[in-house]
């Protein structure tokens, strides 16, 4: 049974299909896998009850023909999005207990499509931080190891949860979403693939907000075809997010040719930084050579403002969280913290707040809170909003000078250890997303391909960043690339 | 810039999060480490330049200012810590 979690999705709705396999079948199958690995802490609510219903009602959808490519197949869902009758967290417990009455726009339209849910995925708390450690269900862990080394590993973050479980098969793809990286750099972790769409693909109804102008949901998946799969599904107008853009979605599975011949692909010098390891200079430099070879014109661009998208983002993103998480109050939902006698309204907030957010999101809704108030606000916030119109300018003016799509790294390093980082400061963890975040700030999609092994024996990434609503042709070149690459490897099974 | 303890205190009390005396000096040190971080963008010249307000260009729906869902206080009330005859209940607000 174990073979059928190791599926990718379009083998699953082939066999499906033609009727080798039912959705019953390969949900329990997943259940098995899921209670197998617990070590990996990937899967936090568990909803085997759901997961039955689903897969029964998409196997007689698939008996009566009518049959979407996501019927039947079962996913993991990010504990962000909020699903109907099902703890939705954000990993914080200052949503302890939490079951919203509504299902996110993202996991209706999956649902719609005949996916299975088994169950939801660890995070970061409020999907803050890059190695799934500010978690209030504790580390999400990586599958892989350093070789015989058996110190666990960072699956990366925020969406940790949906990397270890897509690697390690528990699950035939997940949902993840991405305001900084956080789809991009935990795939690039895991020997996964993730694609963050153009900002406004997805609906963000129904999803926890973290820095609204930033966040896109997204899929993780085995390989780039799933990814088009399940990209499709997801995607798509909702007139219940006014940033929802009305627009046809393409069918992105039957943009995958491979033939990227004539296309132009930029190389951007300022991502070469210092320090960073000769190995991942190497793949880099591999890349390009895979995507010349087949038949991609490369060339030399220059991306000025990057040095100042890290210090921007980490302006805006927590101006906007501070909003956005002062409704994390004790009045509608979640945790309140207990009174003590006389104590009023505003004690209620401040001591319920400081029961219920970690520490890194304590930390960032306050930086977010000062860089809003008076005094602050031009010289921090408005010269970062600034800063941002550059950084989305520089990407223009390659698009503009026939640039299809650029070839960066997807991290600057491989996984590291879990604890590694607990000593340095915060700003230490926030250079893993130096490479993705520029893409969340200009709005544009970005795909992380696996594309080889560290020394250690551990995967790496790259990352293409493509024009604004052209996921397919994204899609397309980053299938090019993973042909060429050939990356196959999988995490020994140890848990 | 530097971050002083009752600069730390001012913005504690603002988020509405409440933080112990001792801690305060480690939060003040966190924001500096991130706002020292923050300050590169003193280099750029933004001179002339629109602050981002829509990063897709993107003129935003209308739609009819009307009621078009409601009545369910059961569920709008389901998951209050502290819920009484149909309303959010909170300690006395007013004297």
């Amino acid at each position: 049974m174990s073979e059928l979690t190791k599926l990718k999705i379009a083998e699953a709705r082939d066999a499906l299909r033609k009727g080798d396999v039912t959705s019953i079948e390969l949900t329990e199958a997943c259940l098995a896998a899921i209670e197998g690995a617990g070590v990996l802490n990937a899967f936090v609510h568990k909803t085997p009850e759901i997961a039955h219903d689903q897969a029964t009602a998409a196997d007689q959808r698939i008996k009566a023909g009518d049959a979407p490519s996501l019927c039947g197949i079962p996913l993991g869902i990010k504990d962000l999005f909020c699903t109907k009758g099902v703890e939705s967290q954000a990993a914080s417990n200052i949503l302890g207990g939490f079951k919203p009455e509504y299902e996110s726009t993202v996991t209706s339209q999956l649902f719609d499509a005949g996916a299975v849910m088994l169950g939801k995925l660890n995070m970061d708390e409020f999907a803050m931080g890059s190695s799934n450690e500010t978690s209030c269900y504790g580390n999400a862990v990586n599958p892989w190891r350093r070789g015989n080394d058996d110190a666990q590993l960072t699956p990366g973050g925020s969406s940790g949860g949906s990397a270890s479980a897509v690697a390690a098969d528990l699950c035939l793809g997940a949902t993840g979403t991405d305001t900084g990286g956080s789809i991009r750099q935990p795939a690039a972790f895991t020997g996964i693939t993730g694609i963050k769409p153009t900002y406004g693909r997805c609906s963000r109804w129904g999803i926890v907000a973290f820095a609204s102008s930033l966040d896109q949901a997204g899929p993780m998946a085995k390989d780039v075809r799933d990814s088009a799969i399940m990209l499709q599904a997801m995607c798509g107008h909702d007139p219940k997010d006014s940033t929802s853009a009305d627009l046809a979605v393409p069918d992105f599975e039957a943009m995958l040719t491979g033939d990227i011949k004539g296309k132009t692909i930029g190389i951007p010098r300022e991502y070469r930084m210092d320090g960073m390891p000769e190995e991942i200079d190497a793949l880099w430099s591999e890349g390009r050579k895979m995507l010349e070879d087949a038949g991609a014109k490369i060339v030399d661009i220059s991306l000025p403002h990057t040095k100042y998208a890290l210090p921007a983002y980490y302006v805006i993103a927590p101006a906007e969280a501070s909003s956005n998480l002062a409704r994390y109050d004790g009045v509608r939902y979640g945790h309140r913290a207990k009174l003590s006698q006389g104590d009023g309204i505003v004690e209620m907030y401040k001591k319920t707040r400081a029961e219920g957010f970690g520490d890194e999101v304590k930390r960032r809704v306050m930086v977010g809170t000062y860089v809003l108030s008076a005094g602050f606000y031009d010289a921090y916030y408005n010269r970062a909003r600034k800063v941002r119109t550059l950084i989305k300018k520089d990407f223009e003016d390659v698009f503009a000078q026939g640039v299809d799509a650029i070839l960066t790294p997807a991290t600057p390093s491989a996984a590291f250890g879990l604890g590694e980082m607990t000593e340095a400061d915060p700003v230490a963890m926030y250079l893993n997303d130096v490479f993705t975040v520029t893409v969340n700030l200009a709005g544009l999609p970005g795909i992380s391909v696996p594309a080889g092994l560290s020394k250690e024996g551990l995967p790496l990434g790259l990352q293409l960043i493509g024009r604004p609503w052209e996921e397919g042709d994204l899609l397309n070149t980053a299938y090019a690339l993973e042909q060429a690459a050939g990356f196959v490897a999988k995490p020994a099974k140890w848990w | 810039m530097s971050i002083d303890i009752e600069t730390a205190a001012r913005v504690a009390h603002l988020a509405r999060i409440k933080v112990e005396e001792e801690e305060l000096p480690a939060l003040a040190n966190a924001f500096n480490d991130i706002l020292g971080f923050i300050e590169q963008l003193n280099e750029v010249d933004v001179e002339g330049v629109e602050p981002m307000v829509s990063v897709t260009p993107m003129r935003l729906k209308r739609r009819q200012d009307g009621v078009t869902d409601g009545g369910m206080v059961d569920k709008v009330l389901s998951n209050a810590p502290d819920a009484r005859e149909g309303f959010f209940a909170v300690p006395k607000v007013v004297e």
